[in-house]
């Protein structure tokens, strides 16, 4: 095959990628698209194969390891569990990418140029820090890492110096082309990957995962350089920007900026306590008296909270919702950016459940049938339909944008307890006039719903 | 000819160009599967693992190169099996009337 060939066919592939990628623009033609995009794949490879001198044994022994965990992974895992196979699956591309560099760089006899030696360089330390990054990631949302920020003294000093030295190593290993450089600069990248990772709260984990997305197209990006090929850019460049987009989203959904994610760590419970609140008296109501209300609304918007995922009790969840369309009320469901614990998680826990997409509606969708609503019911969810995030100025999240639940005629809370949310902030909705506790767990007071919808 | 390396800062600036264009009509509820899918995506790096491979006589750039291609490829085959997974979970339209 000639080069030239072979350079059209790449950019074929990287066609099928930018395919794949519009047709997920809506849900009917997704998957097709997801099919597109692994038919891409699926040629680049080939292509490679066909015109490469490649080893076997390394790449068969390779292949099929990777195979066989890639598959068990996905095929296995719960999807509650997504955010962290993402996170997994981020760093092996990271790791991927940067040792292709190292193969190259180890490879290269004779001085390297400048520009090559940069571009390696770009792989390996972008790579490395996807990696170990992605890791920590993991590890805090697997539970294997405690999910609260882990600070010490000098924290930024040190981070900063490793940045430096990052650097510092980068610029050494060019001029002196000392391989112990090279080296040294790798393992800073995988330190400073954890390093930049460990002060990360739990709770902005969502924002921590879309950026690691794009590290690693552009990791993938920078190795496209050092092996020149387009695909690998063109593939590369096309995750970088996603994984941007995304992360923007999640920050903005959290009124924070990126700096502020990467080094406040937010959620230290250092002096948040929450401010003393006046608090009031709680209306309650029971699940007959609330199966009989919402029996006899005409549109009713259910929120729901990363918790109800958590307790399984999206399929109660549906059965309610099942049986109050069987008396044509109009269910719909409100879902904040944040409600899950990655972009869209949420949505594809109700999918799960067989809830069809269409009633899923985003925030500004949500916010603007909510005036016209009878019934809200808030299942697990807090801090996003807090409304100090809209009044009070002097509260931690004010400015974050919030699902509007006040402005329904009734809001319906349900709830373990008064115990405060997430980020330790109380919420004036809870005292509210138009508001109505049922103090239970989600999936008991759903079943309980269905019962009595049933008697009703 | 150009340089091969501004030959690709044009492809990657443009390509992120399309891909700013694109994502940004993905709507709210496909979020996970994009990230999920571009995550099979960025592992195109395989074609570099691939080609590492080849190297010949030098021990440490086979290892390298073995681990590349194991971990590119469980981001690869990882990816587009998951994200096909929660797509057929959207696909599903449930109710006839709408047609």
């Amino acid at each position: 095959m000639s080069p030239e060939v072979q350079a059209l066919l790449y950019l074929l592939a990287a066609v099928a990628f930018i395919i794949g990628l519009k047709r997920l623009g809506s849900p009917r033609t997704a998957r097709s698209g997801n099919a597109v995009a692994s038919v891409g794949m699926l040629l680049a490879i080939v292509v490679t194969l066909i015109d490469s001198e490649v080893s076997w044994i390394v790449l068969g022994a390779g292949a099929a390891v990777g195979a066989v965990v890639g598959a068990v992974l996905a095929l296995r895992v719960q999807m509650t569990a997504m955010p962290q196979l993402v996170a997994a699956f981020n760093g092996f591309g990271g790791l991927a990418s940067a040792l292709v560099a190292a193969a190259v760089y180890v490879t290269v006899t004779g001085e390297i140029e400048t520009v090559e030696m940069l571009t390696i360089l770009l792989s390996v330390g972008i790579g490395g820090i996807t990696f170990t990054g992605s890791l920590v990631a993991y590890g805090k949302l697997q539970g294997l890492l405690s999910g609260s920020p882990i600070t010490y003294p000098g924290q930024k000093t040190l981070n900063a110096a490793l940045l430096v030295g990052l650097l510092g190593a980068g610029v050494w290993s060019q001029t002196s082309q000392d391989a112990l450089a090279f080296w040294g600069m790798g393992v800073i990248s995988l330190v400073l990957g954890v390093l930049l990772v460990i002060p990360i709260g739990g709770a902005d984990m969502p924002v921590v995962i879309a950026l690691l997305n794009s590290l690693s197209g552009l990791a993938a990006a920078a190795t496209g350089f050092v092996i020149e090929n387009s695909a690998l850019i063109i593939g590369g460049a096309l995750v970088g920007a996603s994984g941007l987009i995304l992360t923007r989203l999640m920050t903005e959904a959290m009124n924070r900026s990126l700096a502020n994610v990467l080094f406040g760590a937010f959620g230290t419970g250092e002096g948040t306590a929450p401010a003393a609140f006046a608090g009031g008296d709680v209306r309650t109501t029971t699940p007959g008296d609330l199966a009989v209300a919402l029996s006899y609304a005409n549109r009713v918007v259910i929120v729901p909270g990363y918790g109800l995922a958590v307790a399984q009790a999206q399929h109660q969840l549906r059965e309610v919702a099942d049986e109050l369309e069987r008396r044509g009320v109009e269910v719909v469901y409100g879902i904040h950016p944040v409600a899950g614990r990655m972009p869209g998680h949420m949505n594809v826990l109700l999918a799960e459940a067989e809830i069809p997409y269409d009633r899923l509606l985003d925030l500004d969708d949500t916010n603007s049938v909510l005036p016209r609503t009878d019934i809200v019911l808030v299942l697990g969810a807090n801090d996003v339909v807090n409304p100090s995030a809209r009044d009070d100025a002097d509260s931690p999240i004010y400015g974050m944008p919030i699902i509007e639940v006040d402005k329904a005629r009734t809001v319906v809370v349900v709830k373990r307890s008064m115990s405060p949310g997430f980020a330790g902030i109380d919420n004036p909705l809870f005292y509210d006039e138009g508001t109505l506790m049922l103090f239970a767990d989600a999936k008991k007071a759903l079943a309980d719903l269905t019962a009595a919808l049933e008697t009703v | 000819m150009l340089d091969p390396v501004v030959v690709g800062v044009v492809v990657f600036v443009l390509a992120s160009f399309i891909g700013f264009e694109l994502i940004t009509k993905v709507p709210p509820t496909l979020h996970t599967p994009l990230m999920s899918g571009s995550n099979a995506i960025s592992g195109i790096t395989i074609v570099g693992a691939i080609i590492a491979t080849g190297i010949e006589n030098d021990m440490l750039a086979a290892f390298l190169a073995f681990v590349a291609v194991g971990s590119a490829t469980i981001n690869v085959v990882g990816g587009f099996l998951v994200t096909d997974r929660m797509l057929e979970m959207f696909r599903r339209p449930k109710r006839e009337d709408r047609e």
